[in-house]
């Protein structure tokens, strides 16, 4: 166990350096200049030099990147050239949003995704199971901000059962926050809980199958208890590998399901970042959101372990 | 009256050509503590009459077609899963071939043990507990206190059989049907777990089915044998009768080539042929094309098991002729 957790956390270290790198030199492959940016239209050629140079942007970029480094070393992750304020800072403001939103969706996933593939697979070709099968295919293909623009319609605007937009922190109105992220989280759920569902369905399905499912049912056990115990702890074990995945997959569609929904969040902050180039803001802001991936990942791989014995004891 | 009885059992398969018997026509009756064997070449139906006794058979697509199964004076045959739940643990206890796959690897050996006895008695954890211990010890796990939080792949294939037993004799069934409990393992191996068994069913005092394709094993262990082929019961007679004067071509072929316990690659090679699969039986007697003895009228009818004498039974029409 103690391995496994040490194993995991040494190789999150080169993840880590690739992904501050390529971020690093693909803010400064792409057109644009982020002193222009800042200085705005009317700024003339002379204040955007000197704004340049004050940024530190003239360097060569080598030592460009080597200030970089050096910095986060130090745990300094620079300042947001936009937002006058540090990286870190800007983060833990926004950081949470994404991750709540995330959290949401991913429950809305798995009661979702788990739930219809359990009853998919005990009803294995009856109507239930087709329906079930049914509304996972929508839910893959359907693309989330078309669903998501359907759900403000038909709840917000026709209905006006739910907000449309504007965000209530959790920590200012815990059922606010709940009402107010309830369709975006629903909207961002659906095509991972598709996903999950038709994966929940195979993986039970082949569990039903084994040999000590029958012996479960010759010692005669209660129903509940081979299903529950003896068959879904067994299909969770590939569960639990997808489950790591969905979580980076709920974390970039929430990029794009904040925008609809104009929620401040990770994704705008990034968005806005990209555009007016602000580069240390966008390096320090996905390093970070890889960082909290990679632990993510880390956890997940620690409940396999906790899940199979014969991963504990190897 | 008997333990078990079993009328006309027959047991239906739907598959890709329609439906099909896997068991035809299949009667027996056990008493309390009689040890019954039931021997047959691999696919003749062994297992489907068990799990069609125990009502374990995946329904689609299996179907008990027509006959029924009375277990203590109560009938099984219709019983819904949860009415068959008190049956399955204290009623009949069960255990299968593959003792590799047969036990959940991810709770402790002593976490199925214990949810067994949960199952069906009302006793306090440390009770449990102890009455865990005690099975593990009965079958011969050394230091079994120690080895109830162990997982199934902690141990060899022997001991997971060990602990099937310890599981299915953990609530004192009436019944144990023991589905070809050995062929699985090493031979010294299955010589140890039959003379379990035999101590076992000493101590206990339950009646055993005992299922297999080794007459070695029948020799061991039964005090009846039902041979079955091709879904069918062939013949039935005390142990020692079948050893002594088999009466069917198909018994005296598997007797030609006993594999003792030590040499079990031995196997059933000696009959030419291949037991036929559901959907492609020959009419008439099922063994005919296999058979030395057959003649064109064999063809023309299923024999029906004849009483050759007091308690020994045969379906062939030849019989009484040919044992002469
Ligand atoms: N799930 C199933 N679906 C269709 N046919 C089956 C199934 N299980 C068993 N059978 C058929 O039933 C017959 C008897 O099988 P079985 O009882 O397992 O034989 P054995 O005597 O080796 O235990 C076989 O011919 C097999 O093809
Ligand atoms: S009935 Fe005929 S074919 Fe069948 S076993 Fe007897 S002799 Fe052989
Ligand atoms: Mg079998």
């Amino acid at each position: 166990m103690i391995r496994l957790a040490t194993r995991s956390l040494l190789s999150a270290i080169p993840v880590l350096l690739i992904v501050s790198l390529i971020s690093f030199g693909l803010m400064r492959l792409i057109p644009g200049d982020p002193a222009a940016a800042i200085a705005g239209i009317s700024a003339t050629p002379a204040q955007i030099a000197q704004l340049r140079q004050d940024l530190g942007l003239d360097e060569p970029l080598l030592f460009q990147l080597l200030q970089y480094y050096k910095g986060l070393f130090q745990g300094d992750f620079g300042r947001s050239l936009l937002l006058g304020k540090g990286v870190l800072a800007a983060t833990a403001e926004r950081l949470p949003v994404t991750i709540g939103l995330s959290l949401y969706a991913m429950i809305f996933t798995l009661i979702i995704g788990i739930g219809c593939g359990i009853i998919a697979a005990l009803r294995q070709n009856s109507w239930v199971d087709q329906a079930a099968m049914m509304f996972a295919m929508i839910g893959i293909s359907v693309p989330n901000f078309f669903l998501g623009l359907l759900m403000i319609i038909l709840f917000a605007v026709k209905l006006g059962w739910l907000p449309s937009g504007g965000y209530i922190p959790f920590t200012e109105n815990p059922w606010g926050w709940l009402q107010s992220t309830a369709m975006p989280a629903f909207s961002l759920a659906l095509l991972q809980a598709g996903l999950l569902a038709r994966i929940t369905r195979s993986s039970m399905l082949e569990v039903l199958r084994q040999d000590y499912i029958r012996t479960a049912r010759a010692k005669g056990l209660p129903g509940r208890v081979v299903i529950f115990k003896h068959a879904l702890s067994n299909a969770l074990i590939p569960i639990v590998t997808v489950v790591g995945i969905i979580v980076s997959l709920l974390l970039s569609g929430a990029v794009v399901t904040e925008s609809l929904f104009s929620l401040p969040g990770m994704g705008l902050l990034l968005t806005q970042a990209v555009l007016n180039r602000d580069y240390p803001m966008v390096q320090g802001g996905l390093l970070l959101v890889t960082g909290f991936l990679v632990a993510v990942n880390i956890a997940v791989d620690m409940l396999y372990a906790v899940l199979d014995p014969r991963v504990r004891y190897d | 009256m008997s333990l078990l009885e079993v009328q006309d059992l027959t047991t239906a398969f739907m598959t890709g050509r329609g439906e099909v018997n896997a068991v035809e026509d299949v009667s027996f009756s056990l008493n309390e503590g009689e040890i019954l064997g039931i021997v047959g070449e691999s696919g003749s139906g062994k297992s489907v009459t068990a799990l069609s006794i125990m009502g374990l058979l995946p329904s689609p697509p299996a179907r008990i077609a027509a006959g029924q199964v009375r277990f203590a004076g109560q009938t099984l045959t219709g019983l819904s899963e949860r009415q068959m739940q008190p049956i399955r643990g204290p009623g009949i206890g069960m255990i299968f071939q593959e003792p590799m796959t047969s036990l959940n690897p991810v709770f402790s050996i002593g976490d199925q043990i214990m949810e067994t006895i949960r199952a069906h008695e009302r006793l306090p954890q440390a009770q449990l507990r102890a009455r865990a211990v005690a099975m593990l010890d009965k079958v011969g796990i050394p230091a079994a206190a120690r080895r109830l939080d162990d997982y199934p792949h902690q141990m060899s294939g022997g001991q997971r059989q060990r602990v099937m037993i310890a599981m299915a004799l953990a609530c004192r069934p009436r019944l144990l049907i023991a589905d070809e409990p050995t062929t699985a393992l090493d031979v010294t191996i299955q010589a140890q777990i039959l003379d379990l068994l035999m101590d076992l069913r000493d101590e206990f005092g339950m009646a055993i089915i005992i299922i297999t394709h080794n007459m070695g094993v029948i020799a061991e262990t039964a005090d009846r044998v039902l041979v079955m082929y091709a879904g069918r019961v062939i013949e039935e007679a005390p142990a020692a009768r079948i050893f002594d004067h088999p009466r069917h071509p198909y018994t005296r072929g598997l007797l030609e080539c006993v594999p003792s316990l030590t040499e079990d690659r031995a196997r059933l090679v000696a009959i030419p042929g291949t037991l036929p699969e559901p959907a492609r039986r020959p009419a008439g007697c099922r063994f005919a094309p296999r058979c030395a003895h057959a003649e064109p009228s064999c063809t023309q009818a299923v024999p029906a098991l004849e009483s050759l004498e007091p308690s020994h039974t045969a379906a062939c029409f030849r019989a009484r002729e040919l044992s002469r």
